[in-house]
């Protein structure tokens, strides 16, 4: 049997477009197992439709369309043999406002692994996923109650464990934390670490204290001049926020930009 | 408790810390031990082997500086690791005062000179043994421990004055060896500033404690009457 290869994920010359605006240029990148990846950039540089590739989401943009290369385990993932609904439980994801299910916490967890062919005990499956999530100890004694009167930093921990229930093998970020207070933020990024023994994570960041806090690897975007995403430098994240090579990460992570 | 990755963090650079201070100490003993035995291969040693202890000074400093970086310390943290950056020089220089006592033996040679060794052995005792509890108090963030260290400097002292007297009454007795007994002068002052030096430790163990920031032992190198 072959070696599986170091990198789960990999872009070569990624180009998406939303009709005829180029939202990103010319991405290649490529993403380890068990390590988290964070994307970082202002506002409107591409990191969120470039994470968005990864599981094919852009699928439900209409106007979006993409050239170049997205290879899981060296498939290109956007060939028609791949079917989006299976790549996407490999490939789970966790969006910005945590949107548990309006039903109970156990449910959450439950229903999203039985529509995914789940046959095993789903108590068991549960409490093995709270736990993962950092969540059990704290919902055990209700998990009949309502995932919506949880807090919000609880919720997202909820979504975290709901996606793990299908059995991913890479989880996407998309600002997991923004909508959550400063401990609550805390707590997630020590579950990511957590997580990291057992999954790759991909996480896109505006927060860059974030970035640096929780990841190994950081990618840093900007805009060109054409307004199109363009990655500007990717390393190892302790050299990025201490020796960027490029003179704009520098300025963005030092708050000189623009 | 969250920020587990800084806390993990912090403790490895604080073990590498203590890996450090031993390696001073145990090239401080070396060094003091070469001046009796006069082992020329080791004294060599001694004096190749700050290199290695200087090494480990930048990185340590470097790892403290991708943790403040990337980990954002804030308040006792942010004190914690100021203070190791301090510690990390305090240790890098005697670690250069070690050397300094092996290069003492290369000069000497196996030349015959009547070296105060009562007392420079006292001292190399008293003064590694100081920087082992400083060190333990200040890994451990305790500042009464701390409080209390600087104060055996006066032994110390008292062992440098004894020695100093010693060391111009065989210049006056035997001219003709003062090239050699001058360098004991050296050594002595090594082992006096190495004692110091563990008093700045301490001073950095009070104000990860307290936030607050002052010398414990108002003698230093300059207050000396020498």
């Amino acid at each position: 049997m072959n070696q599986p290869s170091k990198y789960v994920i990999e872009t070569r010359g990624l180009n998406i477009f939303y009709g005829d605006f180029q939202a990103v240029k010319d991405i290649s990148l490529q993403f380890e197992r068990n390590r988290i990846t964070a994307i970082i950039g202002p506002s409107g540089c591409g990191k969120s439709t470039v994470l968005r590739a990864f599981n094919r989401m852009n699928d439900f943009v209409p106007s979006a369309h993409a050239t170049g290369e997205v290879l899981y385990h060296d498939q290109n993932i956007n060939h028609p043999s791949v079917d989006a609904v299976q790549l996407r439980r490999l490939i789970g994801m966790v969006f910005q406002k945590p949107n548990p299910f309006p039903k109970s916490i156990y449910d959450n967890i439950a229903w999203g692994a039985k529509m995914n062919g789940f046959r095993g005990n789903t108590d068991d499956l549960v409490e093995e996923t709270l736990r993962q999530a950092a969540l059990w100890n704290e919902v055990k004694d209700n998990l009949k109650k309502s995932a919506l009167a949880l807090s919000g930093g609880q919720q997202q921990r909820l979504c975290i464990a709901r996606a793990l229930a299908v059995r991913p093998e890479i989880i996407l970020m998309d600002e997991p934390c923004s909508a959550l207070d400063p401990i609550a933020t805390l707590k997630i990024e020590d579950l990511m670490r957590e997580l990291s023994q057992n999954y790759t994570i991909i996480i896109v960041t505006h927060n860059m204290q974030q970035a640096a806090r929780a990841s190994d690897y950081t990618s840093f975007f900007t805009m060109d001049t054409d307004r199109a995403g363009i990655m500007v430098e990717y390393n190892e994240t302790s050299l990025i926020f201490t020796k960027p090579k490029d003179q704009r990460t520098e300025d963005y992570i030092t708050g000189r930009f623009g | 408790m969250p920020r587990n990755t800084l806390n993990r963090q912090l403790n490895m650079v604080q073990d590498e810390i203590l890996i450090l201070g031993s390696m001073v100490e145990q090239a401080t003993r070396a060094a003091v031990g070469t001046l009796k035995s006069r082992d020329l291969r080791e004294a060599k040693l001694v004096f190749e082997q700050d290199q290695i202890i200087n090494e480990k000074r930048f990185a340590i400093e470097n790892a403290i500086l991708i943790l403040m970086a990337t980990q954002q310390p804030m308040a006792r943290d942010l004190r914690t690791l100021a203070a190791l950056l301090e510690v990390n020089t305090e240790l890098e220089r005697m670690g250069d005062y070690a050397k300094g006592i092996a290069k003492v033996t290369l000069r000497m040679g196996e030349a015959d000179v009547n070296l105060p060794m009562v007392e420079i052995d006292q001292m190399s005792e008293l003064a590694v043994g100081m920087l082992h509890r400083a060190l333990g108090a200040f890994i451990e963030e305790n500042a009464n421990v701390a409080v209390a260290i600087p104060k055996e400097d006066d032994r110390i002292d008292e062992l440098f004055n004894t020695a100093y007297s010693k060391i111009l009454h065989e210049m006056v007795a035997n001219p003709s060896t003062i090239d050699n007994v001058n360098l004991a002068l050296w050594v002595i002052h090594n082992l006096e500033r190495m004692a110091d030096r563990v008093s700045n430790i301490c001073e950095r163990t009070v104000f990860i404690a307290t936030g607050e920031l002052f010398e414990m032992d108002g003698m230093d190198e300059e207050d000396l009457n020498v």
